[in-house]
């Protein structure tokens, strides 16, 4: 079948290039212009997840992509189907997964006359894709979705969409699928020019107080290995950002935690005084840096990345090195010898032992304690894929759990999704069915995306939904507490739903717990039931993120939020 | 400062959208752009006069590399390259004044090519300054309308870019 000349229509071509790129699960929602598609996904042997709402398709498919490393593949119908993706489109650009989007269009015929159910929707997602393609003809399908797979998947990962007009699934080509891609203007980098490893090399070699600052792009490179090897070998200390969590073993005697506005005091005070910064796979994102001017001024910068764009951007860089994170420290193992970083690691271990993360229980005893659950949860099922959703839940989650391994931690870290966390779940569960997966969140996010539940229960895809319930909108009521004098506008959202009879009403097993006795067994029932279920815990309702750096400012000018003992 | 950019591009629907999009999205300013097709049919060629110190320049560039239909980026440094912009400007004239322009137009090379009761056409050819500078020697006939197609430019020499 690969050597050609086999007609078939357009939706067909589309089922057998899904075959051909290894494409074994997908994500979407039906609609009328999609129904050849659909015709032929009826016997495909592709598994097709029916979500309730597009945007769940496109986290669902992100989720299944973060937890493999594979390409994340969704469908929607045109207009409202594919407008509804846009968010989770977004998302998946700003932290580059992997995916490929599809999406249904009306005949080709109809195009720009603002026909039923049409959406521009190549030229609305332009800014937040990594390239976009409207089919024209059937016959550049197969090509088409050759180079999305391909574009998506290497360099920089992020999503390419591809709009299928209807008129194209029913049009008949000879079938033949390219083995190679011919794309004059993209050609990433993954070998590291040596002469700037070298450079970085003997900066390393010459340096006293040495930070390694990794990110997502460890992820992405499947570099956790090489980053564990390397600072190993130049003895430095490594913080990792919030997508780049899981990314080094958390009990690792060289772990500083995260950096940036909820990161660990010892991370932001090791990033200050450092002399030499070693950042690999991150983009100096404005909640890491606080105020740029302050940001490891004192540090020469090494900066690894796969995209060239991403140096120098927001910080200026001294060493830069262009290519794959894993390639560039294979390299760096080698040429690098170590630091002489003595002195500057027993001041990091005081800085542990004088600045720890800290909670204090309360001594009334009402609500538990956010923190505790987390390390709870960490304590039960060390090897759970944590997903969260976005707000105070989703940091004290980075915080608190104790990861170990790569592919563990799924979260919304560039855009701040709500609603992200409980189909990037379903996704995850699905890629990894071995896996026990949770996703962490908070009472505000689960409801933008609690329809789920009927996919969780109609798939059978037993994930566990742990809902911190403060009844606030929490992390906007911890910036209303500390900058607006505690006038909680709108974030006030207490008594609204009874989530366990909502799991109850959808299929799922509804848990809750109100006391910190309660916690470990909930935690505990819901992995022995293998059900979709929810676990309301009912938290402190005031409870602040600790530690913490106010926007705009230097990142060693954190304060503690908790309450000292 | 103002850097000229010769951008090669896949001949494609939507690439001048994804262009002129990245510009505005980023915060970065066009001072004039052109666009036609090059020697070979399937890739175009545009010429982007930008604002910016070197910081944005880089960045500019850099990010017009990361789109996929944008096939190579240069820099066109004024001193190795050379670069011209045509104008048409309508501008009044009566029978009395007509020699007058016509002694303008033909100090600057530039050419008639429309003439009416009122008013007449004229072609110029140059770089920046040297249109500039008809166009003030003109203004006081009074220019009825004006159009400039923008600066297009080539790297002397060799063929690289």
């Amino acid at each position: 079948m690969t050597e050609s000349t086999e007609k078939m229509t357009g939706a067909r071509a589309f089922i057998e290039c899904l075959y051909r790129e290894g494409v074994d699960t997908i994500f979407g929602y039906p609609g009328g212009v999609l129904l050849p598609i659909y015709d032929e996904l009826y016997d495909a042997d592709i598994r097709h997840i029916l979500v309730r709402h597009e945007q769940a398709a496109v986290h669902g498919a992100e989720g299944y992509a973060r937890a493999t490393g594979k390409t994340g593949v969704c469908l929607a119908t045109s207009g409202p189907g594919a407008t509804n993706l846009v968010t989770g489109i977004a998302n998946a650009y700003m932290d580059s997964i992997p995916m490929v989007v599809f999406t249904g269009q009306v005949p080709s015929n109809l195009l720009g006359n603002d026909a039923f159910q049409e959406a521009n929707i190549t030229g609305i997602t332009m800014p937040i894709t990594k390239h976009n393609y409207l089919v024209q003809d059937a016959n550049d399908l197969p090509r088409i979705i050759k180079e999305a797979f391909h574009i998506a998947s290497t360099g920089r990962q992020g999503p390419v969409l591809i709009d299928l007009p209807k008129d194209i699934t029913v049009q008949e080509i000879d079938f033949y699928y390219p083995d190679k891609v011919n794309l004059r203007g993209y050609k990433p980098t993954y070998q590291g020019n040596l002469q700037q490893i070298k450079k970085a090399a003997s900066e390393i070699g010459k340096s006293k107080n040495p930070v390694i600052y990794a990110g997502g792009g460890i992820i992405s490179s499947e570099a956790s290995k090489e980053l564990r090897e390397f600072a190993e070998k130049i003895n430095a200390p490594v913080t990792t950002t919030l997508t780049g969590m899981g990314g080094f073993p958390v009990e690792h005697p060289l772990f500083l935690g995260m950096p940036g506005m909820h990161g660990t005091k010892y991370a932001n005070y090791a990033i200050q005084e450092s002399d030499l910064l070693i950042a690999v796979g991150v983009r100096f994102d404005d909640r890491v840096t606080g105020k740029l001017k302050a940001f490891a001024s004192n540090a020469k910068i090494i900066h690894i990345d796969i995209d060239p764009a991403e140096i120098s951007k927001n910080v200026k860089v001294d060493i830069p090195i262009v290519g794959d994170a894993k390639w560039i420290l294979q390299k760096l193992l080698k040429y690098a010898s170590p630091s002489q970083s003595e002195a500057w690691i027993k001041r990091i271990d005081n800085w542990k032992k004088d600045h720890p993360l800290y909670y204090v229980e309360p001594a009334t005893g009402n609500g538990i304690k956010p923190q505790y659950i987390i390390e709870q949860i960490s304590e039960a099922c060390k090897d759970a894929i944590i997903v969260t959703e976005v707000g105070q839940h989703q940091m004290w989650a980075a915080q608190y759990f104790r990861f170990s391994k790569p592919r563990t931690f799924i979260t919304s870290g560039g855009l701040g999704t709500m609603g992200y966390g409980f189909p990037a779940a379903i996704g995850a569960k699905i890629a990894r069915p071995d896996k026990t997966v949770f996703d962490i969140a908070g009472d505000g996010s689960f409801q933008m995306n609690s329809q789920e539940l009927a996919t969780a229960v109609q798939e059978n895809v037993p994930v566990i939904v742990a809902i911190f319930n403060n009844g606030y909108l929490g992390m906007v009521r911890q910036w209303q507490e500390l900058f607006h004098n505690k006038r909680y506008s709108s974030t006030c959202i207490q008594n609204s739903v009874d989530f366990v009879k909502l799991a109850e009403a959808y299929g799922a097993l509804g848990l809750r717990a109100t006391k910190r006795e309660e916690v470990r067994p909930a935690i505990e029932e819901a992995i022995a039931s293998g059900r979709p279920t929810v676990i309301d815990f009912i938290i402190e309702c005031e409870e602040n993120v600790s530690p913490m750096v106010p926007a705009g400012a230097a990142i060693n000018e954190i304060m503690d939020l908790e309450r000292k003992e | 400062m103002r850097h000229t950019l010769a951008v090669l591009v896949e001949n494609k629907y939507g690439v001048l959208s994804r262009v002129a999009g990245m510009f505005s999205r980023r915060g970065y300013n066009i001072d004039s752009l052109t666009v036609g097709v090059t020697e070979d049919p399937t890739i175009s060629r545009m010429t982007i006069v930008v604002m910016g110190d070197d910081d944005v320049l880089e960045q500019v560039m850099k990010q017009l590399n990361k789109l996929i239909d944008v096939i190579r980026v240069t820099d066109l440094k004024s001193e190795e390259s050379v670069d011209r912009e045509l104008a048409l400007i309508k501008v009044n004239s009566e029978v009395t004044n007509r020699p007058e322009i016509m002694q303008i137009a033909n100090i600057f090379r530039a050419r008639i090519i429309d003439v009416g009761s009122k008013s007449m056409i004229i072609e110029v050819t140059g770089d920046e300054g040297k249109i500039t500078a008809i166009e003030q020697l003109l203004k006081p006939f009074g220019i009825k309308e004006m159009v400039r197609t923008g600066k297009v430019a080539l790297r002397r020499g060799q063929k690289n870019s």
